[in-house]
């Protein structure tokens, strides 16, 4: 085994730097990821090992996110960064209505493999347009995958699987995980989309998350611990194609269910995961079943009113001890 | 321009005229579900300019896009299966008029979207350029579309790039209702290239050989890398999409276009070198192609049916082979 301490920003960069290697019908495309090595510096140098390849944009993401489906569209595969997920609002025609549907609207003459990374989440301070989780926004519109690591070696073999994916893939990264550093498996294998992680096992109650929820969900379940409360935490990992199968079995085990995520509750992904939990398990249910995330107004910038808005880990600890019984 | 070359110009512009008549007909009875653009009185653009590229070379179309497709090299009777949402149709079916993409002819897909297809085909030739591929890209789009940021933005980025493609502004003045005038304060949406850097030209676009000998002499740039926008003023003669009482113009500024006829223009030229006779076999011929494709769409194409329509939101993507390595299927 090689390993080594890694960040999930580094395991991006290497996820990247092999699949440029492996294949030359990779390109990247996006603002200030050459010199500047992108906003979060997750593209750093590649530009010097490929520069062909690594193609720095002019800030028009409808139009280059435009470009990489005509691209994908005549045979490249193309990872987009998109600078904050906030941002992504003006990429959504070529997203939604474009790439999303190429591959069942021309019959299945042409695919489009495009993957688009963008960083999402708050806690820091930016406010209202540089701190928004949109997954939510995506999760119904047919033909697009949704990914979302929580973990640096899911960031890596994740991120293999969507690039060599044959449909675009929304990528979501964590602005808070980049530096999360761990020691890291080299012989890391891809993924696959569409599985869930069991993070740790419980009795009592299942809490779901994704993305950076699922620290904020191991944190709490700790605590929890403490007090007597055995919590199954689940990281959905891809929320399209999702894993459900996963969570009722869990459920049907715990017979609670909590879904923590840093979005809005109202029209989220909980609402998605427990509406299915309770079409298919509703006979084993034995407490509340909760809901925690945003509220549903923007995302101020002070770090008081940041704190008030955004999922924290009283709220979930809070939501899991109410989940325990009906009242 | 040779004899030959003028019959087949004539041909196709004939062809997509009759083509869309029996769409406007077929709509009329209440036979074709849905919506539809008809693009009579603009033939000249697309026959024009799709003459002059060849097979391997992109288009990307519009919502109006059929006279496209057919100068491209589509087959009447797919094309026809298509609209009638029909198995056998280009795309099962599943995509109809404003969704149509024939990928043997290099035919990228009518778009629904206005202005979607400008990045979508800026791609292509980023790919072209990318590859160093001996071919190119060609984006037709409206006067109206030529409003939306996806025209600037695509524009500014291909310049930049050097890819090479030829955007085709068909400036039939309206943006449904909308006239040109009201919402650019210059006419001519050639203009806008300068901004970007791209060379432009404007020709008449209800005249076939002028849009065929413009593009041919256009094409090297635009082969060489240089980015290129050319405007054809144009008219359609109907309206909008299928129920449209065209209030917003004069019935006077129609019959002045009506008069420029594409169609009748090259008809008259040909008389003089041809006998009646045969420009009236070649009508019957088109007219014999048109009813035959649409009785073969009709009668002997099935339905979309529920298992397929079910299918095929994602593509199918093989699963990784677990020693590291991913299949990449393609
Ligand atoms: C984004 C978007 N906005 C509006 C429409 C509705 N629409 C369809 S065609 C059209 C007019 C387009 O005008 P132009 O680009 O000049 O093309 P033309 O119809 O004249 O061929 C409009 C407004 C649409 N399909 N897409």
């Amino acid at each position: 085994m090689r390993t080594q301490t890694l960040t999930y920003r580094r395991a991006i960069y290497n996820a990247l730097d092999r699949l440029l290697s492996e294949d030359e019908n990779i390109i990247i495309m996006g603002e200030d990821i050459t010199e500047y090595g992108g906003a979060f510096g997750v593209t750093s140098d590649l530009y010097r090992k490929y520069p062909k390849r690594i193609i720095s944009t002019p800030i028009s993401e409808g139009g280059f996110t435009g470009i990489a489906v005509g691209a994908a569209m005549t045979g490249f595969r193309v990872i987009v960064e998109i600078m904050f997920m906030d941002f992504i609002t003006l990429a959504t025609d070529q997203i939604v209505n474009h790439a999303a549907n190429i591959h069942y609207m021309y019959g299945g003459q042409l695919t489009c493999p495009v993957v688009i990374r963008t960083p999402a989440g708050g806690y820091r301070g930016y406010g209202v347009s540089h701190s928004q989780t949109l997954e939510a926004c995506f999760m119904s519109v047919p033909g697009l995958k949704i990914v979302a690591p929580a973990s640096v070696s899911d960031a890596y073999g994740l991120l293999l699987s969507s690039v060599y994916d044959n449909n675009p893939v929304l990528f979501i990264e964590h602005k808070l995980l980049y530096n999360m550093e761990v020691e890291f498996d080299f012989d890391t294998e891809p993924v696959p989309l569409g599985r869930a992680r069991i993070v740790r096992e419980g009795r009592d109650v299942t809490l779901v998350s994704h993305s950076y929820g699922v620290h904020l969900g191991s944190t709490a379940l700790e605590e929890l611990l403490s007090e007597g409360i055995d919590v199954e935490l689940i990281d959905l990992r891809t929320l399209k194609p999702l894993d459900i199968d996963t969570v009722v079995e869990s459920v049907r085990k715990t017979g609670r269910l909590v879904y923590l995520e840093e979005g809005n509750v109202f029209g989220g992904v909980g609402g998605e995961v427990v509406s299915q939990v309770v079409e298919r398990c509703l006979p084993y249910i034995d407490g509340r079943i909760l809901r925690v995330g945003k509220a549903d107004v923007p995302i101020p910038a002070s770090i008081s009113g940041e704190r008030e808005v955004l999922p924290d880990i009283e709220r979930v600890k809070e939501a899991v001890k109410s989940s325990l019984s009906w009242s | 321009m040779k004899r030959e070359e003028l019959i087949q110009l004539y041909s196709k512009a004939l062809l997509i005229r009759l083509f869309e008549e029996k769409v406007d007909w077929l709509f009329s009875r209440g036979r074709l579900w849905g919506t539809t653009h008809l693009c009579i009185g603009q033939e000249a653009v697309a026959v024009g300019v799709i003459s002059c590229i060849r097979r391997a070379d992109y288009v990307v179309s519009t919502h109006r896009g059929h006279g496209h497709l057919i100068a491209k090299g589509a087959d009447i009777k797919l094309l026809f299966a298509e609209l009638l949402g029909r198995r056998e149709g280009y795309c099962m079916g599943k995509g109809g008029t404003q969704h149509l993409c024939v990928k043997d002819v290099n035919f990228l897909g009518t778009n629904g979207i206005t202005g979607g297809g400008i990045p979508i085909a800026t791609g292509a030739a980023l790919s072209i350029k990318l590859r160093d591929e001996d071919r190119i890209a060609v984006c037709f789009f409206g006067d109206g579309a030529s409003n939306q940021g996806a025209f600037h933005e695509s524009l500014n980025m291909a310049s930049v790039w050097g890819l090479p493609i030829l955007y085709v502004c068909e400036n039939n003045m309206y943006g449904m209702s909308t006239r040109f005038s009201m919402v650019s304060k210059y006419e001519d949406v050639a203009k806008r290239a300068c901004a970007y850097g791209i060379e432009s030209t404007i020709v008449d676009g209800m005249d076939i050989e002028k849009v065929y000998s413009t593009t041919e002499k256009i094409l090297s740039k635009v082969r060489n890398g240089s980015p290129f926008l050319l405007e054809a003023k144009t008219y359609r003669f109907c309206g909008h999409s299928k129920s449209d009482p065209r209030l917003y113009r004069t019935r006077d500024e129609e019959d002045e276009w009506k008069r420029k006829d594409p169609i009748a223009q090259i008809e008259k030229k040909l008389l003089e070198i041809l006998p009646e006779k045969e420009l009236h076999a070649i009508r019957e011929s088109l007219r014999n192609t048109i009813e035959e494709s649409y009785r073969y769409a009709e009668e002997e194409c099935k339905e979309l049916d529920k298992d397929e329509a079910l299918r095929g939101a994602y593509a199918y993507t093989n699963a990784y082979v677990s020693q590291g390595d991913i299949q990449c299927p393609r």
